[in-house]
């Protein structure tokens, strides 16, 4: 971690812009709550890695953000505007600003995948087609894929490969805020690296802010600003990573000292 | 938000060229054709990119792009007044730029149009031989099954069943019903010219009992319930489900494939059944209200005039109509590859070639039995 960002992560509350701010937050499916009364601030230009254990609502929490899910209470307000409530033209605008990577890459499949990231910039831009393809195929060499794979189908891709067409697709517009649900799952380890570095690169160069749901402790080491930790129905701490080592609650403990843990921070 | 723009100046070193505003991709129809048509007449180039507000990638590909042109020219760009981090979007940018960009595919031309009628060709045989394989493999697996009947999976069969059969009873009777009201209608304006009105009952029922019922039953059981075996089958098959049973062991025939076949073989010839009364219903109602041919008089006449074989023929086929059906339906799905829209196409290929097969057989049925003269 560079200076900068140190000192960013420094900054009091009163300098630091929220681009994402859920309050009270709560979600239910039937009889299950999933979360109750959760708090969650998002700042601009950093990258907040979400973990928590298996079913604690870290894709839920994603999917509410950006309107896939409706809440049982609470509100959302994301680059300031109401994503639950607001009018209907103001949520159009702001989802130009961000980008989902789906977990499995949710790519269209019947287009191929030069077609899948030149659909968002063909949906809201005015640009001649030789630039959409030519920004296209930019998008595809950035997240590290072989020109060759552009004309190919999302069937035809292995699932690695599907997670970074679905990372060209969520970059296309060069949103704002960018989505990502287990990013680097499935990826080799020196592909989940060299995709770090690049969101590193990107969030550094465009001051994008990543909102990952991740369990891959080298990139929280490697990449996340701060981590927030869902347990117990809400983010029950959030903070540097550093700091989480500090923390006494029992799966917190386990996840940040493990062996796993231990590796990925003598490599971060 | 600031348009962007570009504006260039020659002087005695080559050329300045001037870019501000917000370089965004949004906003890039406005100075795209600008940058495109940029072309270096002599000198190095001076890009000075102070007045640049915002950069993503889309404009530092304009940037990038222009300057790679210009050093191919054989001249050398300078970049000016460029913020360190806009500096490394544009590094990023210019050493990720494709040397050969991925195109789409060319739109096919003449010969690849002769290409592909071989494929098909070749294709079709192909098809026909697979077809037949899994016809055999079904009809295997089915001997199995008779041998061994504990081996049925019943829970599968009794719901199979009652998709296939118990909930297409109200579309098959209704439709029934109204082949009788149609036939009667239509036969009786063509018979009172002859004073033959009586005939209409056998119209009726031979036709009904013969093709018709279990003709048209077969073709709505292709649309409702081959559709649904293609589709169910066929995403399983996109979900890798199938393979998943393969490793653990369980034979896709024997869970999947012979509980539809099972079910249909036992529902169509039920279904056809009641079509065949239904129309005889809608048609005997028919003739009352039109001709005055009272319930009474149909029943007598269809009893005496209309041989068991006529209803025997058409209950005959069912069995087979169901056969195609549903392995037509599974073998369509097992070809299902990749994705969605491959399962799209298939339940549509599974429908047509159904219905077709269905009605290529009861012509077949149809010459088989006048040659047996019956």
């Amino acid at each position: 971690m560079d200076g900068a960002q140190l000192e960013q992560t420094s900054k009091s509350d009163t300098q630091r812009e929220a681009v994402i701010r859920v309050r009270n937050l709560t979600n239910q499916f039937g009889p299950q709550v999933v979360h109750q009364n959760l708090n969650l601030d998002v700042w601009r230009g950093e990258v907040l890695g979400i973990v928590g254990g298996s079913g604690t609502g870290k894709s839920v929490l994603l999917r509410t953000i950006v309107g896939l899910n409706k809440p049982a209470a609470g509100s959302i307000e994301v680059l300031g505007v109401d994503v639950l409530n607001g009018p209907e033209d103001e949520r159009r605008r702001i989802e130009r600003h961000w980008g989902v990577a789906f977990q499995d890459g949710a790519l269209f499949s019947s287009l191929t995948v030069l077609q899948n990231v030149m659909a968002p910039l063909r949906e809201h831009t005015g640009l001649s087609e030789s630039l959409m393809q030519a920004l296209g195929s930019l998008k595809i060499s950035l997240v590290g894929l072989p020109q060759l794979s552009c004309g190919k189908f999302p069937a035809e891709l292995s699932g690695g490969m599907r997670k970074r067409a679905a990372l060209a697709r969520a970059l296309a517009l060069d949103p704002e805020i960018v989505f990502l649900d287990e990013p680097t799952a499935g990826l080799d380890p020196i592909g989940a690296a060299a995709y770090d570095e690049l969101i590193g690169e990107l969030q550094h160069a465009l001051g994008l802010t990543v909102f990952m749901v991740t369990h891959d402790l080298d990139s929280l080491y490697a990449i996340c600003d701060r981590v927030a930790v869902l347990a117990e129905k809400r983010v029950l701490v959030e903070g540097p990573i550093e700091e989480m080592t500090k923390v006494d609650h029992p799966w917190v403990q386990e996840y940040f000292t493990g062996p796993r843990a231990r590796a990925a921070q003598e490599k971060g | 938000m600031t348009q962007p723009m570009i504006q260039s100046e020659q002087d005695a070193n080559g050329v300045c060229l001037r870019v501000s505003g917000k370089l965004l991709t949004q906003s890039l129809d406005t100075v795209e054709k600008a940058f495109a048509s940029f072309q270096p007449d002599r000198g190095d180039v001076t890009v000075d990119l102070t007045g640049v507000e915002a950069l993503d990638t889309g404009g530092a590909w304009l940037i990038a792009d222009l300057a790679r042109r210009v050093r191919s020219g054989g001249a050398k760009v300078q970049f000016e007044g460029l913020s360190p981090a806009h500096y490394a979007l544009l590094d990023t940018v210019a050493e990720n730029i494709p040397d050969k960009p991925g195109v789409e595919a060319e739109r096919p031309g003449f010969v690849d149009w002769v290409a592909s009628v071989g494929a098909r060709t070749a294709g079709a045989w192909k098809d026909t031989l697979s077809l037949l394989g899994f016809l055999g493999l079904t009809l295997h697996r089915l001997v199995r099954t008779i041998l061994m009947p504990w081996r049925l999976r019943r829970a599968a069969l009794v719901s199979q069943m009652e998709e296939t059969g118990f909930k297409a009873i109200p579309i098959v009777a209704l439709m029934g019903f109204l082949i009788g009201v149609v036939l009667a209608f239509q036969g009786a304006t063509q018979l009172k010219q002859f004073g033959a009105e009586i005939f209409v009952v056998e119209l009726i029922s031979i036709s009904v009992l013969r093709e018709l019922g279990i003709l048209l039953t077969a073709i709505i059981v292709a649309g409702r319930s081959g559709s649904a075996f293609t589709a169910s089958i066929g995403s399983m098959k996109v979900q890798e489900e199938i393979d998943a049973m393969r490793t653990l062991g369980l034979d896709p025939i024997e869970v999947l494939v012979i509980p539809r076949v099972v079910a249909l073989l036992i529902m169509l010839p039920i279904l056809g059944f009641i079509a065949d009364i239904a129309a005889l219903i809608g048609g005997g109602l028919m003739s009352w209200i039109d001709l005055g041919v009272s319930p009474g008089m149909f029943a007598t006449r269809l009893k005496e005039n209309t041989g068991i074989w006529q209803f025997a023929i058409g209950m005959i086929k069912a069995p087979f109509f169901a056969l195609v059906i549903g392995v037509i339906a599974c073998w369509q799905a097992m070809q299902v590859k990749g994705s969605a829209q491959s399962v799209g196409q298939r339940t549509t290929a599974s429908v047509v070639q159904s219905i077709f097969l269905v009605i290529a057989l009861d012509a077949l049925f149809s010459i088989f039995f006048s040659e047996l003269g019956i």
